[in-house]
């Protein structure tokens, strides 16, 4: 998706600006919000591109507008209610009016140790991969209206290869309900000049990590 | 003009944090109450992110690659396999990532989709990270980036910016500063800062030490 998201290279936003002895969480919502999204993602009802899928899809003036967090609690209000587990009605009162649907799993407290690492999205591969290190690839010229991890900035350029990263889900296809589709996945890397042109500094490189299906030979 | 401007902005502030908060309550009360999540647990997870996850486990990887030639190797090799070595987290993703800084090359790390981080050894990104100056701008003005944070490369040092596109995640291996010989890993954790590990900052050096 072109969204507002895919923000590498565009100009305009202004200076990076860190915030000294910044604490995890400015406000209470913030740390729960990022816990009952990572709690409900336990239950096994939506997958990990789904979710960045949904932060994409909010209209681009709140995109831009809204906080992290913010973003991350629309998201979930999006969720919960076009997945069927709860009601816009609800969500206006504060209550549930109506029984839950049965889900998977339910995250205990003490379990929540063994949550803190990062799920596993290695996949056995369908075929051997088509490319290895030291090849020279093209990004394909691809703008799917749905969602892509293949930024903006990187499409329709030549890279070369640099390291077989394994087998993973499929963003593309796994954000929009149509299976794990596992491909390979490579660490591509690009002259600064390739993305930018001459305004680039002359020895930038920059990479991208590149599903099989974004590639072409060159 | 300017002043009313001012109250009206506060004002909207006010009012987006307790509209926040009343609809977050909202949606945990009910979702506990449809039994999708305990409220406990929430709790947990919450205290998790701010106690125990957290930039100090990055710095002890890196200080343990300072001080020992052969996990480095392992450390660089893969990531995921040498850091669990270590015995300080039950597990890591698959595909943990260091990138090493030589007086050549630094390394900058950025997700300019969205927010991805290793959050197993860096814990929760900050707001910076997230933001769209930095997500925009470290791509194609690398050196820019750094200015903003008051850090200005050696002549000769060339940038390699890794954008985080997939489930890959990078930790970069910072330089170890000058006068350190001799040094425990402890100490030498204490220079390690958070930023050093993204790129965007250096250790501090040896005089600064904690």
């Amino acid at each position: 998706m072109d969204g507002v998201h895919d923000m590498g290279g565009m100009h305009g936003f202004g200076k990076v600006e860190p915030e000294p002895n910044e604490p995890v969480f400015h406000s209470e919502w913030e740390g729960r919000t990022l816990a009952i999204t990572r709690a409900m993602g336990y239950t096994g009802v939506w997958t990990i591109d789904q979710t960045r899928a949904g932060i994409e899809e909010l209209p681009p003036d709140v995109y831009l507008s809204s906080s992290y967090y913010r973003k991350w609690a629309l998201r979930l209000e999006k969720l919960v209610v076009a997945l069927g587990l709860a009601g816009a009605d609800e969500l206006k009162e504060g209550h549930a009016l109506r029984p839950g649907k049965a889900l998977k799993r339910k995250l205990a407290a003490a379990e929540v140790p063994n949550t803190m690492s990062r799920g596993s999205f290695a996949r056995p591969a369908a075929a051997p991969a088509r490319f290895k290190p030291g090849d020279r690839v093209r990004t394909k010229n691809i703008h799917p209206q749905t969602h892509t991890r293949l930024p903006r900035y990187a499409r329709d350029k030549v890279g070369t290869v640099e390291a077989l990263r394994g087998c993973h889900v499929f963003p593309d296809t796994a954000a929009i309900g149509k299976g794990e589709d596992p491909q390979w996945l490579y660490t591509v890397l690009f002259d600064g000049r390739e993305l930018w042109g001459e305004s680039a500094e002359p020895t930038l490189k920059v990479s991208i990590e590149a599903f099989e299906p974004y590639l072409e030979p060159a | 003009m300017a002043h009313d401007h001012d109250d009206h902005d506060h004002h909207e502030h006010r009012s987006e944090l307790s509209e926040m908060q009343l609809r977050v309550r909202a949606l945990e009360t009910v979702l506990a109450e449809k039994g999708y999540i305990d409220p406990s647990a929430i709790d947990a997870l919450i205290e998790a992110y701010e106690t125990k996850v957290g930039p100090h486990i990055g710095a002890r990887i890196v200080a343990k690659a300072w001080s020992d030639p052969a996990f480095k190797r392992a450390l660089l090799e893969d990531g995921s396999k040498a850091v669990m070595t270590l015995g300080i987290l039950n597990r890591v993703g698959d595909h943990l990532i260091a990138v090493e800084n030589t007086p050549k090359l630094h390394n900058m790390i950025v997700c300019t989709l969205c927010s991805c981080y290793p959050w197993e050894v860096l814990g929760l990104p900050p707001v910076w990270y997230k933001s769209a100056p930095y997500r925009s701008r470290a791509v194609n003005d690398p050196r820019g980036v750094l200015a903003d944070f008051g850090v200005k490369l050696p002549p000769g040092t060339d940038i390699r910016v890794w954008d985080s596109t997939a489930e890959t995640r990078f930790i970069v291996l910072p330089m170890r500063p000058a006068g350190t010989e001799g040094w425990s890993e402890e100490k030498l954790a204490s220079l390690v800062t958070r930023d050093s590990m993204i790129g965007t900052g250096l250790p501090k050096q040896a005089r600064e030490a904690a």
